[in-house]
């Protein structure tokens, strides 16, 4: 129970840190202080609360969780391949959104691409799939807070009451603090980060006897060498793994985040050390991860050490239920609190909790950036903010505030979370195919609105293809991946245990290229928009 | 000539992403119990922060930050 009061007060403390960036905006232009915090945020803000909304609960729990099942190949796949891209997309891409948006005072990307190739409700189709690929990410994060309060008190806190708090809080500090109280909130949440990684190695480290031996047991053991490798995985699917970094800039979220910067220098120290705070994290976690297998003391781990073993030697032979029920047991997600629970000190697991329950919480600026797109791209859009007035259109973004909390809390008491697990895996995919919009908007004077449709659409019916092949088809045993189409002897379409293979790649790589391609095509063909509107870009 | 450089620094170090050379082997264990494989993953994001520094400090797009304050400027000036 402890643990858990520590988790409170840093709730409490994330509240009050909302309400007190509420009082701040007070005589403030209304509209963009709320939704944008008056495009002041300063270079320390900005770095931290940047990154801190990139940063989401998989940083921690999943990245531990992917290290256990998978080794140290998650360090490659996620952490320093975006330590690559994403600073890249922020230094070409963000900066010049962020001058676009001093210009002509866009807020949402949308308003953006309505202006650049004139057009009205193409932009409404842009939203729409924009807004369908957020929501998931709101429900789980209601959902991880309730299951981390739920594991830190050691099961006093019920799923649906931790939940419940969750929401609240997060709804609380995004309501009354809008972009300031969020960006604050982030800032402080990236130091618990940044403190939790450093200290969670320490105190894991000590309590496991030293990294050494364990290292050198797995070595030895033939079941568990292959983690310290990255013999299991594919080329091409690690490959694959670059393209969807991409995914970042193109997060509605992220590019909001991108107007908020007071002075476009402010992206210097941003663009630098935003691998070396991706590092710091995701390092610790996913050494964490691998080393959790070692672990012998923990019998939760042993089960899922012991599904594991039995999904792989009689896998398949098995229905493919009964596959998913043992992927879910063997699943490492917990394993870092796992871990905490057993080796640290109990005020010291509390403060770490905190730190997790930081990285469940990111779902703030997805929820703030749905209502900022809400009242901007559709209310105002519309003619809703000449009628009422700006007052009327903040008050609006704080309604969908509290209703997409609501419905999200709803859904998420009643569905089961590897739906929208999924869900996030294909939001990842869509977005990274999303990033040619912007591409071609920003660098490229041909580009058309049809283009832009174009590419949208695919988007959103790829998605969409990918989700029903994984329904349709089971998920083999962990192995081969089964061959669903091929030509010629090239394995065109499988079904592999993580996921689908185009190639051998993950569906993220046709999907950007086919995007690319249908953004050149299609603008190719197409009218351009007036030589006056494209002199505002050029 | 700079641009140039910096062009060809990014594509290789995309491309020293994906380090084949070390996929089937954990030796050696650096300070004696980080394989090799992730050794080389952090320091690649060491990389990646150097890389940046570079790209601000030579290919910084100037030209933007001085249009946004000449306008605010200008816009100081009739207020």
């Amino acid at each position: 129970m402890i643990p858990a009061i520590f988790v409170f007060l840093y709730l409490a403390a994330v509240l009050y840190i909302g309400v007190f960036a509420f009082r701040k905006a007070r005589g403030r232009k209304e509209a963009e202080d709320y939704f944008l915090a008056s495009r002041s945020l300063g270079p320390f803000v900005f770095l931290f609360s940047l990154f801190g909304t990139n940063m989401t609960a998989f940083a921690i729990l999943g990245s531990s969780g992917h290290a256990f099942s998978n080794g140290i190949v998650t360090f490659g796949l996620m952490a320093s391949s975006s330590g690559l891209v994403i600073p890249l997309t922020i230094f070409f891409i963000g900066t010049r959104v962020w001058a676009l948006g001093k210009k002509h005072g866009f807020m949402t990307p949308v308003q953006m691409f309505r202006d650049r190739w004139e057009c009205s409700h193409i932009g409404t189709v842009i939203f729409v799939v924009q807004a369908v690929l957020l929501v998931p990410y709101i429900i789980i994060g209601i959902m991880g807070g309730g299951t981390t309060l739920n594991v830190i008190s050691g099961g006093f806190v019920p799923y649906w009451f931790g939940g419940a708090i969750v929401a609240l809080v997060v709804m609380g500090y995004v309501f009354f603090g809008g972009m300031r109280g969020t960006a604050w909130v982030n800032t402080f949440q990236t130091i618990l980060f940044l403190l939790f990684g450093a200290i969670a190695i320490v105190v894991i480290g000590a309590g496991m006897g030293g990294f050494k031996s364990a290292a050198n047991a797995m070595l030895s053991s033939p079941a568990l060498a292959p983690l310290l490798t990255r013999e299991r995985i594919s080329p091409y699917y690690f490959f694959s793994y670059t393209f969807i970094p991409l995914s970042a800039i193109a997060f509605p979220h992220i590019l909001i985040f991108c107007l908020t910067a007071e002075k476009m220098k402010h992206f210097k120290k941003t663009v630098i050390f935003y691998p070396l705070c991706i590092l710091a994290i995701w390092l610790p976690c996913v050494f964490l991860g691998v080393m959790a297998n070692r672990v012998t003391d923990i019998p939760e781990i042993r089960a899922k050490q012991e599904a594991r073993r039995v999904l792989a030697t009689q896998g398949k032979s098995m229905t493919p239920e009964a596959r998913d029920e043992l992927r879910e047991e063997s699943s490492g997600d917990e394993v870092i609190m796992l871990l905490l629970q057993h080796y640290a000190p109990l005020w010291l697991a509390g403060l770490l909790g905190a730190g997790i329950m930081a990285a469940v919480m990111a779902s703030d600026s997805q929820i703030l950036a749905l209502s900022t797109m809400f009242t901007e791209d559709v209310f105002a859009f519309y003619g809703h903010k000449e009628r009422f007035g700006e007052s009327v259109q903040v008050h609006t973004g704080r309604l969908f505030i509290v209703l997409i909390t609501i419905v999200a809390y709803v859904v998420a008491l009643r569905a089961p979370e590897t739906i929208f697990e999924l869900a996030i895996q294909y939001a990842f995919s869509g977005f990274a195919a999303l990033s040619p919009l912007l591409i071609g908007a920003i660098f490229w004077k041909g580009s058309t609105k049809w283009g832009a449709l174009a590419s949208t659409l695919w988007v959103a019916t790829s998605v969409v293809a990918v989700a029903v092949f994984q329904q349709v088809v089971a998920a083999p045993a962990p192995g081969p991946p089964v061959v669903i189409w091929s030509l010629n002897g090239a394995e065109i379409l499988s079904r592999t245990p993580g996921g689908t293979a185009v190639l051998g790649f993950m569906p993220v790589v046709p999907m950007v290229i086919v995007s690319v391609l249908l953004m050149l095509i299609v603008s190719l063909v197409t009218s351009k928009p007036r030589p006056q509107t494209i002199a505002k870009y050029f | 000539m700079k641009r140039v450089l910096l062009i060809i620094a990014v594509i290789a170090l995309y491309a020293l992403h994906q380090d084949y050379w070390f996929w089937r082997t954990a030796h050696p264990l650096v300070f004696g119990f980080v394989p090799i494989g992730l050794f080389y993953q952090a320091c690649f994001s060491v990389a990646a922060s150097l890389l940046m520094w570079a790209l601000v400090k030579y290919a910084w797009p100037v030209h933007l930050e001085e249009e946004i304050e000449h306008r605010k400027s200008e816009e100081d000036a009739t207020h």
